[in-house]
């Protein structure tokens, strides 16, 4: 197995468990966390498989502006509720 | 309870059985060539001067969708801008007062000179990434995100108002608007040649260089903009409003 292949599954399945805990995850404030994470292994796994133009899309966009902008909702949502 | 049971488990075994044939017979990652891809692969360079193929294709080949999602992004950071806008009309007075931007919790000492720090890099580093598009992966989408972390990393290590005090709200929003109508103009340049909207007109230059691509740079850097700018925007609309409640309640 050449080490290529060995990556491509090591970053695949590192992807199914993120997705995975994103997913089971109950709490808004932790699972905002998590897509943070889900989405920089996410740009990992673009890049391993050669496309770094979406890694790169991937990187800004799912491991930083989704989770802050989820955050920043969440922190309106509570004020208004309380 | 027992009859969706039943069709859960014949619906899944379907799942599996279509999804595992699928995935069975999906080629190797980098193995799939379609005629599209080849054809770009070939022409990229020569035909427009352009090393980084996948900016080719959005900017220039294809860049009236670009042109489209363009204002996709801009119909939705306005959309969203107006939603919170109007929440802060009802809440009275308070919230829309600048005079008294609330204190947040000072952040400690580490936190201030890490985020700090990375102000002057990130900035560098987006630059980098909108003007070198044609070059090397990237582009003003991904470049113009990376640009809208500044002021973010400012606000980390210092208050909401310094964030305020270096995105003037009406700089950034005359910024969102031009960058998005500099790609729209960019592409009627060609029209004034009486060619189709959005040929690449400009010359092309050497390939390699900064200036390669004949519009792509331009749109690039126009994408970059507006993209910075409307993420910018967004944020400040979040936390102007976040924190003007924070105060008030």
């Amino acid at each position: 197995m050449n080490p290529q292949t060995l990556l491509e599954g090591l970053i695949l399945s590192l992807v199914a468990i993120a997705g995975g805990a994103v997913v089971l995850t109950r709490d808004p404030l932790n699972q905002a966390l998590g897509v943070s994470f889900f989405g920089l292994m996410l740009s990992a796994m673009f890049y391993i498989f050669q496309a770094p133009d979406v890694a790169l899309s991937q990187m800004v966009i799912g491991a930083v502006a989704l989770p802050l902008i989820i955050l920043l909702t969440l922190a309106r949502i509570r004020r208004n509720t309380k | 309870m027992k009859l969706r049971l039943t069709l859960f488990g014949l619906g899944i075994c379907g799942l599996v059985a279509l999804y595992g044939t699928v995935i069975a017979h999906m080629p190797g990652p980098g193995k799939m060539h379609s005629p599209y891809s080849r054809a770009i692969n070939k022409l990229c360079v020569p035909q427009r001067h352009v090393t980084d193929a996948v900016t080719a294709v959005n900017f220039d080949y294809r860049g009236f969708d670009t042109l489209g999602e363009e204002f996709i992004l801009f119909a939705s950071v306005m959309g969203t801008l107006v939603l919170l806008r109007e929440a802060a009309e009802n809440k009275g007075p308070l919230s829309g007062d600048s005079a008294s931007e609330p204190r947040n919790v000072r952040p400690t000492e580490a936190v201030r000179v890490t985020a700090l720090a990375l102000v002057g890099p990130t900035v560098v580093f987006g630059v980098y990434v909108v003007t070198h598009g044609q070059l090397t992966p990237g582009g003003g989408f991904q470049g113009g995100v990376v640009l809208a972390t500044a002021p973010l990393l400012v606000y980390l290590a210092d208050d909401f108002k310094t964030f305020k005090r270096i995105t003037s709200h009406a700089l950034i929003e005359i910024s969102e608007a031009v960058g998005g109508g500099m790609y729209a103009v960019i592409g009627a340049i060609a029209l004034v040649l009486s060619r189709p909207y959005m040929t690449n007109v400009l010359p092309l230059a050497q390939s390699g260089g900064i200036a390669s691509g004949g519009i792509i740079p331009l749109i690039s850097i126009a994408t970059g903009l507006e993209v910075a700018a409307g993420f910018v925007l967004l944020l400040y609309a979040f936390l102007q409003k976040t924190l003007a409640e924070r105060e008030s309640s």
